[in-house]
């Protein structure tokens, strides 16, 4: 797989109000690659997550400088706010049902985005609700509304959602802490299977999963890069920085 | 069993005065929610009871005859129940579409400073000086005259700033997270609000709006120069007696003719009056609790 840089992310500083807590950070994000980015809390990590998709314009004493590139385009200029984050799936680490029904839930961005047609809508949903494994517990109650399922059910629900629109990139955000392992370990697997189709960028507090599932992985600590490699040089006894093998193994954070 | 879990569980005498003391507090708070009945009560039974001789359905849909001595309210009610529903088709719509924007677009600059200011003092404005500002804006320099709008319109500013409060409170008890999950796949803020915030606030919004049905039926001072006169002959049980641009009767108007203007007016009258204004205030804000229960119990998350 040569490198393909899909996302460029240069000098990266966000500032809420006073406070800066990312530090100029630069890296790239290579096409169809599952990116791993683990750090302790407060971090930065959900921050950039939301600063690639726009979605920090919704935090008023957000200050952000910089360039975010995906496929070339700056993420900051760019007019069409909506169509950026229709080409970025995001899953939050809550997992949330909105109260609609389950096929409203997945039909909602499409038709945002004026897909009309019942047709063209029914095959959406059930292909989006089979890619995120949700499709076999739920076709027979479609009607039924989306914030009475259960908690691994709306996380899947959530990637339905998410995958709906037909992103490039798909963001996790620490997608597993309020699932059981089991619905996790399916979730995993679906993104094995959707690496083919995109590019994921997978925000984990647990190093384990990072090790599972990324192919490079980003550690990221106070705001700042530490190190960036693929996930067998971080996760083994010699990373680059003595700090991550401390992290990874426990001895902080 | 050990010994010490033994120990743990019995009822020693500062387990018992903590337990009165608990029963002690939950009575008397229970007491000072309790004791609001009775003003109620002693209210709707002194009326009742005043009113009884003149109390019947011949009464609300008679006109009054003998020089207001006599005969029923039809035309103060319909009167009221124009100018209450003309009020709230003005303030309602304004004041949802401002609380949307308040609460889902503003941000916190001096532009919104001022407003959210605004809607503040606008609450507290007595309702005289409402009475005269209607009479100085909608009476005099708009031209409209003493009229059903006049005083319509002077009733609308006056509902306005609380319907905008109640609005607010009901699109801020949709939880933030739903607003997130919608602008995370490009939703715009219009689309957000369309599909889940306004449908799923509807039941707060609305309980607001006729919450206000009491207020505008009951304020004397913001139609007494704007709009409500003292008499004006309509036929007995006509639905549509008013024109736009009419002056009306209104209860709140004439129960306040009746005490003042009118010499030996028949004792029950007046106090009738004052209960087909406070059945009808009753009635309306029963429906607003059976409408929010019936919508809470069909709460989606």
């Amino acid at each position: 797989m040569t490198p393909d840089p899909q996302i460029e992310i240069r000098d990266l500083r966000l500032a809420y109000g006073h406070k800066e807590v990312i530090h100029g950070i630069s890296f790239e994000i290579f096409r169809h690659e599952i990116f791993g980015v683990i750090g302790p809390a407060q971090s930065g990590k959900t921050s950039l997550l939301r600063c690639i998709n726009r979605t920090i314009d919704f935090s008023p004493d957000a200050r952000v400088s910089g360039t975010i590139r995906v496929d070339g385009e700056d993420v900051r200029q760019t007019r069409d706010v909506h169509g950026l984050r229709r080409r970025i799936g995001m899953v939050a680490p809550l997992p949330v049902g909105l109260p609609m029904s389950i096929y409203d839930n997945v039909a909602f961005a499409p038709r945002c985005a004026g897909l009309k047609r019942k047709s063209d809508l029914d095959d959406m949903v059930e292909r989006c609700l089979r890619q995120a494994a949700l499709w076999d517990e739920v076709k027979d109650r479609l009607d039924s509304l989306g914030t009475k399922l259960s908690g691994g059910q709306q996380q899947r629900l959530t990637i339905a959602r998410a995958l709906s629109h037909q992103p490039d990139i798909l963001c996790l955000d620490e997608f597993s802490i309020a699932i059981d392992p089991v619905t996790t370990m399916r979730i995993e697997d679906v993104l094995k299977e959707l690496r083919q189709e995109m590019t994921i960028i997978l925000v984990t507090n647990l190093t384990q999963q990072a090790r599972r599932l990324a192919d490079r992985t980003l550690f990221l600590w106070n705001g700042e890069v530490v190190e960036l490699d693929s996930s067998e040089v971080i996760f083994s006894d010699h990373p680059g920085n003595p700090k991550t093998y401390d992290y990874v193994n426990g001895i902080f954070g | 069993m050990s010994a010490s879990s033994d120990k743990l569980f019995t009822e020693t005498p500062q387990v018992r005065r903590k337990l009165r003391q608990e029963t002690l507090a939950k009575w008397v708070f229970a007491g000072m929610a309790g004791l609001m009945i009775i003003p109620l009560l002693l209210i709707i039974g002194y009326l009742v009871q005043r009113a009884w001789p003149s109390l019947s359905i011949g009464f609300l849909l008679d006109v009054p005859t003998h020089g207001m001595r006599d005969g029923g309210v039809w035309p103060a009610f319909v009167g009221t129940i124009y100018l209450v529903f003309l009020s709230l088709a003005v303030s309602a719509p304004i004041g949802i579409l401002a609380a949307v924007y308040l609460n889902e677009y503003s941000r916190d600059n001096w532009f919104n400073r001022i407003i959210n200011l605004a809607v503040i003092n606008l609450a507290g404005v007595p309702s005289i000086v409402h009475a005269l500002f209607g009479l100085g804006a909608f009476v005099y320099a708009a031209r409209f005259g003493c009229s059903i709008i006049s005083a319509s319109l002077t009733l609308a500013i006056m509902t306005l700033p609380v319907i905008i409060a109640s609005t607010r409170e009901a699109l801020a008890s949709v939880p933030r997270s739903f607003r997130e999950a919608c602008w995370n796949v490009g939703a715009t803020r219009w689309q957000t609000i369309r599909a889940v915030v306004l449908p799923n606030a509807i039941s707060g919004i609305l309980t607001g709006i006729i919450l206000q049905v009491s207020r505008a039926a009951g304020e004397t001072a913001p139609i007494m120069f704007t709009g409500a006169v003292f008499f004006k002959a309509v036929q007995k049980g006509s639905i549509f007696p008013y024109g736009l641009t009419d002056q009306c009767m209104a209860l709140s108007m004439h129960l306040f003719t009746l005490a003042t203007q009118v010499p030996d007016v028949k004792e029950s009258i007046p106090f009738a009056t004052a209960v087909v204004l406070m059945g009808s205030v009753l009635l309306v804000n029963t429906a607003a609790i059976g409408l929010r229960l019936y919508l809470r119990s069909h709460k989606k998350w």
